[in-house]
C-alpha cells in the first residue's frame, strides 16, 4: 500500500495559485484596453496585436527548442509579452516591425537571460526601445482615433506630449492650440500608442488585477505620486511652459507603465520600500525626460533605468528580520 | 591639426612612460615555473587538489608543500609535465575513476513511496531515507550529475546514474555528495564490477530489487581469487581481477557488468573500442 | 475592535468543520502499545526495563539521560514483549518498548498526589520533570527545562497558547471546552512557578465557544483571555508573542530574552496532572481527520498507540490515503504507513486522498513576492532558497536562514510550486553540518 503513498516535506496544502492562472489574470486584464485600441484605431491596431502576440510566442517556443528546453508557451508569460508590446507601439505600425519586435523582446529580452524569472528588463520595453532607436519614424507615426463605424482613414498627427515638446522647443512656451480635451484623454480619443490612449480601460483592467491580489499599490501610487507631484511642482513655478499634472497623468504611457509595465513582477523589486524606491524613480526619471530629455515620452526609458536598478534595490531595502534589532537580555 | 596631433601624442607618451614604469616599479614577483604549471594544469578549477583552482594548486606546487599526484583530472600526462617543470622525480599513482555499483533503475527495483519535492538526492534521503526500499541503491535525481565538473555523468531515462569511464577525471566530487554512498573510487583499468551496494540478506534484496547481489557466493567460487564477500555483498579484488569477468554469466541476478563490454541498461554511453586485456 | 496579530501570514481553509463540534471520545486500548524512547527535544531516554517484566500504568520505562530529556511511562499495565528498535514517526526505526496489555489498566502504586500549597517552586519542576511533560503543542520541548529559566531571565509575561492555527486540528479546541478547570489549575500552577505579573491565554477568534467559556471561568482572576485573528501561523511561539505583547524574540534569542514563557493550554492540563495527581503523561488529545477517514473523531489517546489502531477506531479509510500526516497539513511529517505509533507530540492524525495531494511540477520563480508577504518573520523565502540549493552557503546564512520558522506560508503561496522549505531546510542542515565539521 505504502508505494502509492506520496511523502514529502510539509506543507502538504497549496493555496492553488499558479503561475499560468496569474498570467491569465493579466492577460484578462488587458483586454479592455486592447477593445477601446481597436474601436479607435480599427483593424491596423487589431493586426499589430494579433502579430506581436502570435509573434512572441513562435519565437518563445523556437528559442526553447533550439536551446533544448521543454516547450513552455502555454503559460502565457510571452502572449503577455506580446500585447504589452503592441500596446506600446503605433497602430499604423508595418508587419515587419512588430515581428521584429516580438522577436527581439523573446529572443534578446528574455530568452537570452534564461527564460521567464530570469530576465533584468521588461522585454516589452526593451523591443519598444530598440524599435524607437532604430526606427524612429515609423515609431513617432501617431493617428488621429477614427472610430469604427465612422468610416474615416487614420489620419497622421502627433501625441500631446510630443505637441508639447515640439512648441516648448521652438517657442519655449506651451503651444497655442492644444489638441483633446480631459476628457478625451481619459475616454481614449486621442493620439498615441495603442494601449496608452485610454486612462479608463486601462484603470478598469487594473482595478480587476487589484481584486486578485496581482497588484499592489506601491509601485503605481509611488510612481504616479512621484509624476503628478514633481510635474505639479514646474507647473506651479511656470505654468505658461509646463503642462498641468493631471495633463501628464492622462496622456502618454502613464497609466500603462504605472500599472503595467513598471509593476512586471520579474523585473521589479520584491520588498514593500523597494517598491515604493523603484516606483518613485521611475517617476522622476519619467519628468525629467519628458521636461528635460530629447523624447517627448519617458515613462519607457526610464522603468528600463530602474528595472538595471532593481538588483541594488532589493539588496538593500530587505525588510527587517523579525528579531534582528532586538537586544538579548531582559528588557 | 598640428595641435590633436601634439595633444594626442602627448597623452599617448605620458600613458606609456606611467605604466612602463608602474609595471617594473609595481611588479609582483611571480615564479615562472608557476605560470609554466599552471599551462600544463586541466583548468578546470574543479577543486579535487583540495586547493582554490587550478592556479592554488600551482602555487602550492611551486612552494613544495605536497606532492605532484594530487590532481587526478591531470593524470599521469600531466604529473609528468609538472615533474619536468619543477625538476623532481615523477611516480604517477594509477588512475582512479568513479562508477556508481548499482543498477536498480525504476523498472527494477522497487519504490517504498512516491516523493514529491527537491530534485536533489541528499533532500529526498531526510524524507524516511530516500524513495527506493534498497538502504544503498541509487536514487536517480540527479545530484552527482550536476555537480560533475567534467559532464561525466548521464541519468538513464529510468533513473540511474551512470558514469562515463572515459570522461571520469576522478575528481570525487560525486563520491562526496551521494547520500547513499554508491558511488566508489576504482582503478580505470579494471572495467568489471558488482553492481550492488545493499548489505541486506539475499532473501530481502530480492524482495526489492531484481538485479541485486543476494550474495550467493557463486562469483567467489568461480574465480575464488578476485571476489570476496562481505556482509552479504560481493565485490571485486581490483587488483586481482583479470580473471573477473568469467563470473559474469554464472552471477542468478545478473549483477556483475563489464564496463569494457557495454554500460548498464538505458546508458547511452558505448564502450572504448581498443582490445582491453579484462574483455569477458 | 481590531484583533491583534501579527505581520504576514496566510488564510488557508481552516477544515475544523470535521471535527469541532466532535466530543472527546475514549480510544479503546490496542493489541499492543510501541512507547518510542525518543518522543521529544533533547537526548532519547534509556530503556530501564526488561523483557518479560510485568508493569504498572504510569511506570517509568525509560529513563531520562541528562538535563534535557524526560522520562518514559508505561502506558497501561501490561507485559514488556519487546525492547527493539521500531519503526518511529521520524522516519527511521528507532528503540521502542514494547507493550502487551493486561487489560486491568492498573495505575501503578508509587504515584504521589500532592497539594500544591505543600510544595515548593523546585518540587512542583522536579514533579513535572518525573512526569515527563513535553511541550503538547508538537515540538515536546521538555516542559522542566522552560520551567527553569536561568535567574536573570525573570519572566513577566505568562501566556498559554490556545491558539491551535494548524487547518483540521480540533484537539485544543476540545479540551478547552470540555475540560477548562484541568487547563485553569495548569494555568494557576505556572504563574506560581514562574512569578509572573501578566498571565494571558490566547485563542484565535474561530473558537468563539472557547472565549466565551474561559471568560466566565476567568472572570475575577488576573487572568486575561486574548481573541487573536485567525491567521495561520498565529500559533508559532514568536508570532503568538508579537501579538500578545507587542515585542519580539530576538533572532537567535529565546522567549525568556524579553521577560516571555509560552506553554500549550495541554501542557498546563498535563502540569495539573503530574503536579497534583502525581500522574505521568501517558495520554493526549488527537483529531483523527481529513477527507480519507471515515468517521473524523477527537480522540483520547494513549501515547504508544499504533496508528492502525486509531484508523480502526475511526471507521477505517473510505480509500487508500494519498498521503498519512502526523501533526497539521502545514508543519506534519509524510508517513509510510500506519505500523508507526503516537508519540507525546501527536497532535493529530490526517488522512488525505491521492486527489488532495498538491503534486504540480515546480516552475521558474518569477518574484511575485507573496512569499514575502506571506512570511511572518520577514525573510526572503526565494532567495534563501534559490542560495540554498546552489550550495552558496555563506549567502545563505546572510539571508537569515536560520530565523525561518518552517512554517510553510511560503511554500503554500508560492504559483511556481517551488518546494521552498524544503530547500530552506536543507540549506539550514548544511549549514549546521558546516559549523559542526569546523
Amino acid at each position: 500500500m505504502s508505494q502509492q503513498l506520496y511523502l514529502s516535506s510539509s506543507p502538504h496544502i497549496h493555496s492553488g495559485e499558479t503561475t499560468t492562472k496569474v498570467m491569465h489574470a493579466v492577460f484578462y486584464s488587458l483586454l479592455p484596453a486592447c477593445g477601446v485600441a481597436v474601436y479607435f484605431f480599427g483593424p491596423s491596431a487589431l493586426t499589430v496585436l494579433l502579430i506581436a502576440t502570435l509573434g512572441c510566442l513562435a519565437t518563445e517556443a523556437v528559442c526553447q527548442r533550439l536551446m533544448g528546453q521543454p516547450v513552455t508557451i502555454v503559460d502565457g508569460s510571452a502572449a503577455i509579452t506580446g500585447v504589452l508590446l503592441a500596446l506600446n507601439l503605433p497602430p499604423t505600425s508595418p508587419w515587419w516591425l512588430t515581428l521584429l519586435g516580438s522577436v527581439i523582446a523573446i529572443a534578446i529580452g528574455k530568452q537570452v537571460y534564461g527564460g521567464l524569472g530570469s530576465n533584468p528588463f521588461n522585454p516589452a520595453l526593451v523591443a519598444r526601445v530598440v524599435l524607437l532607436i532604430s526606427f524612429p519614424v515609423q515609431m513617432t507615426t501617431w493617428s488621429v482615433p477614427a472610430p469604427l463605424g465612422t468610416g474615416l482613414d487614420l489620419v497622421t498627427t502627433a501625441t500631446p506630449l510630443g505637441e508639447w515638446k515640439n512648441a516648448v522647443m521652438l517657442t519655449g512656451k506651451m503651444p497655442v492650440d492644444m489638441q483633446g480635451s480631459m476628457s478625451e484623454y481619459f475616454f481614449g480619443n486621442m493620439a498615441g500608442s495603442i494601449g496608452e490612449i485610454s486612462a479608463l480601460a486601462l484603470l478598469l483592467g487594473a482595478a480587476y488585477l487589484f481584486y486578485k491580489r496581482i497588484l499592489t499599490w506601491h509601485i503605481p501610487v509611488a510612481f504616479i505620486g512621484t509624476v503628478v507631484l514633481l510635474s505639479g511642482l514646474f507647473w506651479l513655478v511656470n505654468p505658461g511652459k509646463y503642462p498641468d499634472p493631471v495633463f501628464h497623468l492622462l496622456t502618454g504611457g502613464l497609466i500603462l507603465g504605472a500599472f503595467f509595465m513598471a509593476t512586471d513582477m520579474v523585473t521589479s523589486p520584491v520588498s514593500v520600500k523597494g517598491m515604493l524606491l523603484f516606483g518613485t524613480g521611475c517617476g522622476l526619471l519619467t519628468v525629467l525626460i519628458r521636461l528635460f530629455g530629447g523624447y517627448p515620452e519617458g515613462v519607457s526609458f526610464a522603468i528600463l533605468l530602474m528595472n538595471a536598478a532593481t538588483p541594488l534595490i532589493d539588496r538593500y531595502t530587505r525588510p527587517k528580520t523579525f528579531g534582528a534589532l532586538s537586544q538579548r537580555g531582559t528588557q | 591639426m598640428l595641435a590633436s596631433i601634439l595633444s594626442l601624442g602627448g597623452i599617448g607618451l605620458f600613458a606609456a612612460v606611467t605604466l612602463g614604469f608602474a609595471a617594473k616599479k609595481f611588479a609582483v614577483e611571480v615564479d615562472p615555473r608557476e605560470m609554466a604549471a599552471l599551462e600544463v594544469l586541466p583548468g578546470a578549477n574543479c577543486g579535487a587538489c583540495g586547493f582554490p583552482g587550478c592556479a592554488g594548486y600551482a602555487k602550492a606546487l611551486v612552494a613544495g608543500t605536497i606532492d605532484l599526484n594530487q590532481c587526478p583530472p591531470g593524470g599521469a600526462d600531466v604529473v609528468t609535465k609538472l615533474a619536468h617543470i619543477l625538476g623532481v622525480e615523477a611516480s604517477a599513482t594509477a588512475r582512479q575513476i568513479a562508477v556508481v555499483l548499482c543498477q536498480g533503475d525504476n523498472r527494477k527495483a522497487q519504490l517504498k513511496y512516491r516523493y514529491l519535492g527537491l530534485e536533489d538526492c541528499t533532500a529526498a534521503q531526510r524524507i524516511a531515507d530516500g524513495p527506493k526500499t534498497c538502504p544503498g541503491g541509487c536514487l536517480g535525481l540527479g545530484s552527482c550529475q550536476r555537480i560533475c565538473p567534467f559532464d561525466a555523468i548521464e541519468m538513464t531515462a529510468d533513473g540511474l546514474a551512470v558514469i562515463s569511464r572515459e570522461n571520469c577525471t576522478g575528481c570525487r566530487k560525486c563520491v562526496a555528495v551521494c547520500p547513499r554512498d554508491v558511488i566508489h573510487m576504482t582503478p580505470y583499468e579494471s572495467g568489471v564490477h558488482v553492481l550492488c551496494n545493499s548489505h541486506d540478506k539475499g532473501a530481502v534484496v530480492r524482495k526489492y530489487c531484481q538485479v541485486g547481489c543476494i550474495g550467493c557466493n557463486i562469483c567467489k567460487k568461480t574465480v575464488p581469487d578476485s571476489y570476496k564477500i562481505e556482509n552479504f555483498l560481493a565485490e571485486v579484488i581490483y587488483e586481482q581481477d583479470t580473471e573477473a569477468g568469467e563470473a559474469i554469466a554464472k552471477c542468478p541476478t545478473k549483477c556483475i557488468m563489464d564496463f569494457n563490454v557495454g554500460y548498464p541498461d538505458g546508458s547511452s554511453y558505448l564502450p572504448a573500442v581498443a582490445d582491453k586485456p579484462h574483455a569477458a | 475592535m481590531k484583533l491583534k496579530t501579527f505581520t504576514g501570514g496566510i488564510h488557508p481553509p481552516d477544515n475544523k468543520q470535521w471535527s469541532s463540534h466532535k466530543a472527546i471520545e475514549n480510544c479503546p486500548l490496542p493489541a499492543e502499545f510501541i512507547v518510542p524512547l525518543a518522543q521529544h527535544i533533547g537526548a532519547p531516554s534509556v530503556a530501564c526495563v526488561e523483557v518479560g517484566q510485568h508493569v504498572a500504568k504510569g511506570q517509568e520505562i525509560g529513563s531520562a539521560k541528562g538535563f534535557v530529556s524526560v522520562p518514559v511511562h508505561a502506558p497501561t499495565s501490561g507485559e514488556i514483549v519487546a525492547v527493539e528498535s521500531r519503526p518511529h514517526p521520524w522516519g527511521t526505526a528507532l528503540p521502542a518498548v514494547v507493550i502487551k496489555p493486561d487489560g486491568e489498566d492498573r495505575w501503578s502504586a508509587e504515584l504521589q498526589p500532592a497539594d500544591p500549597s505543600d510544595l515548593s517552586v523546585d518540587d512542583m519542576v522536579e514533579k513535572v520533570r518525573q512526569a515527563g511533560v513535553v511541550g503538547m503543542g508538537g515540538a515536546a520541548f521538555p516542559a522542566h527545562v522552560k520551567m527553569s529559566p536561568p535567574p536573570e531571565k525573570k519572566i513577566r509575561t505568562l501566556i498559554f497558547n490556545g491558539v491551535e492555527c494548524e487547518p483540521y486540528l480540533t484537539a485544543d479546541h476540545r479540551m478547552m471546552l470540555e475540560e477548562p478547570e484541568r487547563i485553569l489549575r495548569g494555568v494557576a500552577l505556572l504563574q506560581y512557578v514562574f512569578g509572573a505579573e501578566r498571565v494571558v491565554i490566547g485563542v484565535e477568534a474561530n473558537k468563539p465557544d472557547v472565549i466565551d467559556l474561559l471568560e466566565k471561568e476567568c472572570a475575577g482572576t488576573p487572568v486575561e483571555i486574548m481573541a487573536l485573528q485567525v491567521k495561520y501561523p498565529q500559533g508559532a511561539e514568536k508570532q503568538l508573542i508579537a501579538a500578545v505583547t507587542g515585542g519580539e524574540v530576538p533572532s537567535g534569542g529565546l522567549p525568556m530574552d524579553i521577560g516571555v514563557a509560552v506553554h500549550n493550554v495541554a501542557t498546563a492540563a498535563a502540569v495539573t496532572d503530574a503536579v497534583i495527581h502525581g500522574r505521568p503523561l501517558i495520554e493526549r488529545i488527537c483529531t483523527v481527520t481529513g477527507p480519507a477517514i471515515r468517521e473524523p473523531k477527537n480522540l483520547r489517546i494513549r501515547i504508544g498507540t499504533p496508528l492502525s489502531h486509531l484508523v480502526d477506531v475511526c471507521g477505517g479509510l473510505v480509500e487508500e490515503p494519498g498521503k498519512i500526516i502526523l501533526g497539521g497539513p502545514m508543519m506534519g511529517f509524510t508517513q509510510l504507513g500506519f505500523d508507526v505509533p503516537s508519540t507525546r507530540g501527536t497532535s493529530g492524525l490526517l488522512l488525505l486522498r491521492s486527489e488532495d495531494v498538491a503534486a504540480q511540477p515546480e516552475g521558474p520563480c518569477i518574484r511575485c513576492a507573496r512569499c514575502v508577504q506571506a512570511c511572518p518573520i520577514h525573510l526572503l523565502p526565494a532567495t534563501i532558497a534559490a542560495y540554498a540549493r546552489r550550495d552558496l552557503l555563506a549567502e545563505t546564512e546572510e539571508y537569515c536562514a536560520m530565523d525561518c520558522i518552517e512554517c510553510g506560508s511560503c511554500s503554500y503561496v508560492c504559483p511556481a510550486a517551488i518546494p521552498l522549505v524544503q530547500a530552506i531546510r536543507y540549506g539550514k542542515a548544511a549549514i549546521l553540518a558546516k559549523k559542526r565539521n569546523s
